[in-house]
This record gives structure tokens, sequence and C-alpha cells, in this order.
């Protein structure tokens, strides 16, 4: 073989959903939100200093924004949740109450 | 005593007993579909009412202790025939069975009582089992999944996508310690979690301690490197009960997340017993399922998958492997679909167009993963995410392993690919419609995937299916 040929892969430190393609735009993160919102699931944000990123709980931006429908204001909480804790890694989550589980989470900002 | 009855020695038609067309079942009846070839000359509804009868309470002659018991109350009674669609020779035939007939919480007395000795009933040429419908009384009765589908995504931290596998290649052959680098490196690379092939038990070239001991290092490693969570399957599979709870309990100990057992081979009173192990334990359960082409490939005997796989939601597992559809194992789609559901959802719906043949209703069960693997790459990512959806996971073994830079850039192939899909998906794409736009967006941020596109850009598995569903 043509050692030449033959790619270096490097690991990366990851934080799970989305996190092998490129930083979404704030478009892309809009559509997402749509998406959760479409789904009737209830938009959360939650934010953690990176060093704790493994722990399952991180900490909550306010209360799950229950009802919400807004595109403009989820992205609003993201925005603000990111100038109080700009050294934060900060994900958005979509909880579906009929599963029980989190239909969607990804982490938006990283710290 | 005009409600007893004379006992008359001798042989009776079946039909005489066991055919009650009139017969509403109750919701406590156990329900089954047999497709059912009789042999030449012999009326449908005495065949059926055969199968009924020595499916439960019957046998070839009256015998005087039938009358010391109520057969009436304990009969299997054979309710409705259909004609198969498409085919002269066979006709489908329903049977209720009154649930007192099985022990509680045992698919082994339920399989044994339903595809026992009549399968090999003279008057038959061919016999399958098509479906079965349990009553929530029984399914109540059965432990189910160890963790659930819900249970899984928490412990691991998956959410929103499918989850990503790979089975350790080769499949036989590498000692304990290149076989925990070949983890380490698919994990490394982007894989949620990786698997002991079946084949692999405790061979003498690889024997299971020190794999247990390898492959721990490894997804320990590849956890605190890449900041997820990862697990590999240690195959648990043994000859003996007390050699397969001991690897389980030394799983534990080593701090792996998750085992598993082939439950045909392993048989489903070990299943259900390990099942109760790793739901007292904290464990999850990955399902294989050899030896079920033997049992449910022919089309007109044998056992459906679709039972096969509801009887292993009721003994327990939390993934069970479906097919891929797409790959290179047989796989015809709606029939998967239709099984697929069975394993996930609390209710699914009678529906001929998937071979459903009854309402199932779950209750609480615990959902299982459906496990798509065999013969799948980069290109096939599109259609497993539209045709699995996020609770699945998508073991990529050759497409992970020969990637020509190795299994690392090959597993993140595979996941670039993978989050493509899900993102365009959540976007309100069509995926099958527009998999080489989304695959090849997706290949300019990561050469890894775009030698992967470039390696299995022509391999497909285009084969006629030889178990289809029944149409006209």
């Amino acid at each position: 073989m043509n050692s030449g040929t033959v790619g270096d892969y490097q690991t990366k430190a990851t934080l799970e959903t989305f996190g092998f393609l490129p930083k979404l735009t704030a478009e892309e993160v809009q559509k997402q939100v749509a998406f959760i919102i479409a789904n009737g699931w209830s938009p959360a944000i939650e934010h953690e200093h990176p060093s704790n990123s493994m722990d399952h709980y991180w900490t909550m931006w306010k209360l799950p924004f229950f009802g919400e429908t807004n595109m403009g204001n989820v992205l609003a909480e993201l925005e603000a949740c990111r100038r109080s804790y700009p050294d934060h890694h900060i994900r958005l989550i979509g909880y579906d109450a009929y599963t029980q589980t989190q239909g969607s989470c990804f982490v938006v900002y990283e710290g | 005593m005009s409600s007893s009855k004379a006992y008359e020695a001798g042989v009776k038609e079946y039909r005489d007993k066991y055919w009650t067309p009139d017969y509403v079942p109750l919701d406590t009846d156990l329900l089954a579909c047999f497709k059912v070839t009789g042999q030449p000359g012999v009326p449908r509804e005495e065949v059926a009412a055969a199968v009924a009868a020595e499916s439960s309470t019957g046998t070839w002659s009256t015998v005087w202790s039938e009358l010391l018991t109520d057969l009436e109350f304990y009969k299997g009674r054979a309710y409705r025939i259909e004609d198969v669609p498409g085919d002269s020779e066979s006709f489908y035939t329903f049977i209720a069975y009154p649930i007192d007939l099985f022990e509680e919480g045992s698919v082994v007395n339920v399989l044994t009582s339903l595809v026992g000795n009549v399968f090999g009933f003279k008057a038959l040429k061919h016999l399958r089992l098509e479906d079965i419908r349990f009553p929530i009384a029984y399914i109540k009765t059965c432990g189910g999944p160890p963790a659930g589908i819900q249970v899984e995504r928490d412990r691991l931290n998956k959410y929103g996508r499918p989850m990503l596998g790979a089975t350790i290649k080769p499949k036989l052959g590498l000692s304990a310690k290149n076989y925990g680098r070949a983890v380490y490196e698919c994990l490394r690379g982007g894989l949620d979690l990786t698997k002991d092939d079946e084949n692999v038990n405790s061979q003498p070239f690889m024997r299971w301690r020190d794999r247990f001991e390898f492959v721990a290092e490894a997804i320990d490693k590849a956890e605190r490197e890449t900041g997820e969570r990862k697990g590999h399957y240690l195959n648990v599979t043994a000859s003996t009960p007390e050699e397969m709870y001991k690897r389980a309990e030394f799983a534990k100990e080593v701090g792996c997340p998750i085992i598993m057992h082939d439950f045909l081979t392993g048989g489903f009173t070990a299943n259900t017993g390990l099942a109760n192990w790793c739901r007292d334990n904290g464990m999850l359960l990955h399902i294989h399922r050899a030896m079920h082409a033997v049992i449910d490939r022919h089309p007109k005997h044998g056992i459906h998958f679709r039972v096969l796989a509801k009887c292993l939601r009721l003994s327990g597992g939390d993934h069970l492997h479906t097919g891929t559809v797409v790959g290179k194992l047989e796989g015809d789609r709606n029939s998967t679909l239709g099984f697929v559901d069975q394993l996930r959802e609390s209710f699914v719906p009678e529906d001929r167009s998937r071979g459903v043949f009854f309402d199932q209703d779950w209750g609480s069960l615990p959902g299982v993963f459906a496990v798509a693997s065999g013969g799948i790459h980069v290109w096939h990512m599109p259609a497993l995410v539209t045709i699995f959806g996020d609770d699945s996971v998508l073991q990529f073994g050759g497409g992970t392993q020969g990637h020509p830079w190795g299994n690392a850039a090959g597993a993140a192939a595979n996941r670039v690919a993978l989050e493509a899909c899900v993102k365009a998906r959540n976007e309100g794409r069509n995926l099958e419609a527009e998999s080489n736009d989304i695959m090849t967006q997706a290949a300019k941020s990561s050469p890894e995937l775009a030698i992967a596109m470039e390696t299995w850009k022509e391999i497909k598995f285009e084969f006629e299916t030889v178990d289809k569903l029944d149409v006209a």
C-alpha cells in the first residue's frame, strides 16, 4: 500500500448528535427548532461548563418552553443563554412528553 | 345426569369439535393465524380443525379421561378460514386458544403448544404460523425488554437519531488484544456501539475473559477521548446457563453497559432468564437471531419472523436484528416494517399490507430497538434512515472496517452520513429522492465520507425476495 494515500484520522471530541457536522448556521438551527415545534415537542435549553459535559444533567436555562410555537422566541432564548454563559456548551432539546424521551437534542454553541 | 356425556371409544372427525365458525373470540384468547397446505382431498374445515386440536387439547383418538374435565372450556377453536391471495393450494386458518392453556410469562410454553407436534402432522403438507395475537392479560405476565428504548437512550445519551454500530471483523480468528484494537478504532471514529460477531463465544484463539477485559479498556479510552458514551455488545451466549451467567457477571464487573445473546440457538428459556438478570443488574441486552432463516424463510412452512419478533419482545431484549431491506440479507420492505412496528409501538393495528393479521396491544411493555445489519454501506444511509427511523441501530461492519483508511475513518464516514441524513430529514427533505445531493454535500466537509462513497459506489444486492407477502 502506498502510505501516502492513507489518511491519519484524528480522534475528535464531539458532543453526540450533529457533533460530526460543520457547525450549524443560524438558518439551519432555525429549521431544527421548526422541526421540534412541528412535532409538538417542548423546546428546552441547557448549558454546562465543558469540563462537565459527560454529566447526564446539564443546568437548565429557565424552564422548558412548554407550548411555545414561536421559533423566534426560542432562538432569542438561545442567544440570551449564550450571553449569560459564553464559556458553556449550550444545547437545544425537544422534550417528547408522549414517549418521555428527547426527540431532539444537539449542541448549538460550544463553550 | 343430562349434562354429562357418554364415553364412546374411537376416532372422530376433528371438525365436529374443533371447527366453530360461529365462535366470537374473547379479549383474553390467544389468537393465531396459520397458513395451511393440506394433503390433497382433505376438506379445509377438517384440516383447520385438526390444527386447532393438535395444537391444544386434542389427540387422534377419543380418550375416556377427557370426560373428567370440561374440554369445551380448554379446547382451541378454528373459527375462520380465508383464501391466501394468489395461492389456490393454501389457506389461512384462525384459531382461538383460551388463555388458561398457557403458563404465565412463558413464550416457551406458548410455542411448545402452537408449533409443537402439529407441524409434523401427516394430514398437512405444509404449515406456517403467520401471526399471534397475544392478549394484553398475557402480556402483563411477561417481563419484556430489560430496559427498553427510552431507558437505553437515557443511559447512553443518544437522542434524535438512530444509533450507529458495527460488528467487529474478521468475525473469527483475532486475538483478544487485536480485537480490542478494532473496537477502539471504531468507537474513537464515531460509532456508538460495536458488536461481537454471533460466532464469537470463547474459542481457543480468543477466550471470553481476555476479550471482555481488552474491550472494556477500548470502551473506556474511546469515551474519555471523544466525550461520548460508548458500548460493545459482549456476547455471553454459551453452552450452559451457568457459563452464560458467569460471563454476564464479568461483563458487568468490567463496566460494559450491554451484553448480547442469540435467542434462537440459545433458546427462549436461556433468553428469558438472561433478560431477567439484565433487568436486575442494570445491563442492556442485544439480541441476535442466528437460525431464524431456517425457521422463517420458507413461505409455506415454519414460523414467520413477525411471530419470533413478538416472542422476543415478551421474552426480553433491548435490540433485535430485523434485516436491512437494502443490504445483503433477505427482507421485504412492507413485511419488515410490519414486524419493526411490533418491536417498538405500544399498539399495532391489523394491516394485511404489512402482513399484520391482528390488532396487537402491547400495553406498557418497553420497546425494542430494531437493528439493521448486514451488507450495508454509506450509500444505503438515506434509505435506512427513512425505513427504520430514529429508534434503530444501523450497523455497518464491512462498511466501517473496509474503509481504505481503516476503522476510525470508516466510522467517521458513517457518522457524518447519518447525521447529514437526520438533519436533512428534520428539515423536511425527501432522503431517498435527494440522497445523491445530501450525501455529496455532506462529503464536502468530510474526506472520510468522500472516500467511503467512492469505495462502495457500485455495490448493490439486488435479488428477488424469497419470502414475499401474499398478494393476488
